[in-house]
């Protein structure tokens, strides 16, 4: 057990596998000089394994599901993680969907990483996206890890896993400290209890996470919170979701996706069909406003989840 | 090509003409849902490029991908079981026409998306030199796969060939990308989406380029053997512009439409380079009599009647299996909600 920051915890991770498996190979843009951060070093210990592309996101993308269906396990660097636009067919109408279209005769593991999702302050309008609902809609496995633990041993569930799986690593998070064990492993699906309380479930995903337990902490005196890390927005654990709102009755979902057909939307309706009887009151969502990222820092703060907008949610469900 | 490679040829070509136009009938009779993309016209294309390929290659198709699967050896059977949405298919009925695939021939699939396929292929390519790739991984490149990309010419406008073209270039991948040349895209012609020829913008991005001749299944197969060579052997991916004709329409239900982009006296004068007819001749000229040619003709029928009563007799698949196949490494979860869970 070490103590690593989240960023050092996925490049560990990353370098880990590659050493472990030598079908795992690194395409993006900037990568053997690791503009990133992800690869550093990992050029040179696998010559041959490390590849920086051309500015093609559509073709570097189908590039790895090629690779994949030949024997490879790629992964594959997004240097920002609205590039996921410009590859999008490439993911969901091809990758993501070779599988079932082909009766199941091929796999196409590959791991699409998107290091520093999210806003950060000041990255405007095209570089703030957080779009991990966009892929979870698609049915691609979807992983938003929080901790760095979980960048540690969810990315490497991901490079094994015989799918397409997509890993958002949020800005918020990459600078986060916490303990890592390296032999832990945590597989694609389970979500994390990470706060137990009576009065209300927080169910948050990613950097959101960290901000619920912060509220959390903060309104211990008036309501016990408890509070899940999905860890993946797709496969979603509705099994750990049913068994804490079945004791809280209360549901607050976190999401730093745009509201309208937004995670949180996917996840509220289904509370709302699946545990109707044991809702005591209305499922609330704090979102993203429906709106391109404003560039000004300030208008940046009012439009994204803040400690302020879930501490009124929480309170608002814990009185209704 | 010798006399017993023409037969085969001829073999190839007369089999995708009558799949193709017993498709047309089967689409006719609702016995096939969905679109279908005939190869009707292109078959030298497939055939001569197939044969240039050892076991080991790999190719991505097009929406008018019938010839190529048929052309890299896919049984006739299970490709009509695979159209007529059954579980035989090659993909149990969950491509069709426009995703059909049979990987363990290296066919990574028909594609419903223009230029799309190509960067698999590229990927591919790579993956067979690269430490560590799966399979037989080898740096000896006499040995190496070589990954062939069939497109159109209305491809050539897509970004994302565009890249692969570049990608291939600058790191010599052992490819070739076989363009179909229709002169058509749908049914905008190919001068009114650009200014220069696919050979002009193949050279730009550094491909070796040759314009082929592809009503001629042995010019198309010289060029080929030329082309797999030439990449394999770590010379860098070719660009075999391959001018040829589809003598019917864009798809099945296209003559429905009555749309006038190409004039009658076009189809014909293409129509009267059949590359068969042109193979059938070249094989008199190698002795065969009319009666071996017509009795080469009935093998074939017989093959396609045989494969489309195995298609007919295949099962439809059950509605309880739409989400099969969806992931190969399913988790509890993943066992996804289907309507109301």
């Amino acid at each position: 057990m070490t103590v690593m920051r989240y960023q050092k915890a996925l490049a560990t991770a990353v370098r880990d596998e590659m050493a472990a498996d030598p079908s795992v190979c690194y395409l993006g843009e900037d990568v053997v000089h690791s503009l990133r951060g992800v690869s550093s070093g990992l050029a040179a210990a696998h010559p041959g394994r490390v590849k920086d592309t051309p500015i093609s996101e559509a073709a570097f993308t189908g590039f790895a599901t090629g690779a994949a269906m030949a024997g490879m396990r790629p992964i594959v660097e997004y240097q920002i993680p609205t590039l996921l636009y410009v590859a999008f067919d490439q993911i969901v109408n091809q990758a993501q969907k070779i599988r079932l279209m082909t009766g199941g005769q091929t796999r196409v593991p590959v791991t699409y990483l998107f290091p520093g999702s999210g806003a950060r302050l000041g990255l405007a309008g095209q570089h703030s996206d957080h779009p991990y609902t966009l892929l979870a809609h698609m049915g691609v496995k979807t992983l938003v890890p929080a901790t760095p633990q979980d960048a540690y041993s969810l990315v490497r569930s991901a490079i094994r896993d015989d799918d397409p799986v997509a890993v958002f690593l949020p800005a918020n998070c990459l600078p986060r400290k916490g303990d890592v064990d390296v032999a832990v492993t945590v597989p694609i699906g389970p979500a994390a209890i990470r706060r137990e309380g009576t009065d209300v479930t927080v169910v948050a995903i990613g950097h959101l996470v960290h901000e619920a337990l912060a509220v959390a902490d903060d309104l211990a005196d008036q309501v016990d919170v408890e509070v899940i890390d999905a860890r993946a927005a797709h496969p979603f654990d509705w099994h750990t979701l049913t068994r804490s709102v079945t004791r809280t009755g209360r549901l607050v979902v976190l999401d730093d996706t745009n509201r309208t057909c937004g995670w949180a939307a996917e996840v509220a309706a289904t509370a709302a069909e699946e545990l109707f009887h044991h809702l005591r009151a209305p499922v609330r969502r704090v979102a993203r406003a429906d709106v391109p990222m404003p560039f000004a820092p300030v208008l940046e703060r009012a439009v994204v989840p803040d400690r302020e907008a879930i501490t009124a949610a929480i309170l608002e469900t814990a009185k209704a | 090509m010798d006399t017993t490679e023409l037969i085969r040829a001829y073999q190839t070509m007369r089999t995708i003409r009558l799949f193709e136009e017993t498709v047309v009938t089967l689409v006719n009779a609702n016995e096939i849902p969905g679109v279908t993309h005939e190869y009707i016209g292109q078959e030298a294309v497939a055939t001569g490029m197939c044969a240039a390929l050892g076991p080991d290659d790999v190719l991505t198709s097009t929406h008018r991908g019938h010839g190529h699967i048929i052309g890299r050896g896919a049984d006739p059977g299970r490709m009509f079981a695979e159209l007529m949405a059954r579980v035989d298919g090659l993909n149990h009925g969950r491509g069709g026409s426009m995703h059909a695939a049979d990987v363990s021939l290296g066919i990574y699939g028909a594609n419903g998306i223009v230029g799309a396929g190509a960067p698999f292929a590229a990927g591919a390519a790579w993956a067979s030199g690269a430490p560590g790739a799966a399979g037989e991984p080898t740096t000896d490149r006499r040995v190496r796969r070589v990954s062939v990309a069939f497109f159109g010419d209305g491809a050539i406008n897509q970004g994302v060939l565009l890249e692969t073209f570049n990608l291939a270039a600058a790191w010599e991948l052992p490819m070739v990308f076989c363009c179909e040349n229709n002169g058509y895209a749908v049914t905008t012609p190919a001068a009114a989406s650009a200014k220069v020829t696919p050979s002009e913008r193949a050279t730009g991005f550094g491909l070796a380029v040759r314009e082929v001749d592809g009503m001629d299944v042995e010019a198309v197969y010289e060029a080929a053997q030329w082309a797999v060579d030439h990449a394999r052997s770590g010379r860098g991916p070719v660009f075999l512009d391959c001018r040829c004709y589809r003598f019917v329409g864009h798809n099945t239900g296209e003559h429905m439409l009555g749309l006038q982009y190409r004039t009658h006296d076009e189809i014909e004068l293409w129509r009267g380079r059949d590359p068969i007819t042109a193979v059938a001749d070249r094989l008199r000229g190698h002795g065969l009599a009319d009666a071996d040619l017509a009795r080469l003709d009935d093998e074939v029928q017989q093959h396609i009647d045989a494969a489309v009563t195995f298609a007919r007799a295949s099962a439809s698949p059950e509605p309880a299996t739409a989400m099969d196949y969806m992931y190969a490494t399913p988790t509890l979860t993943t066992a996804t909600r289907w309507g109301h869970r």
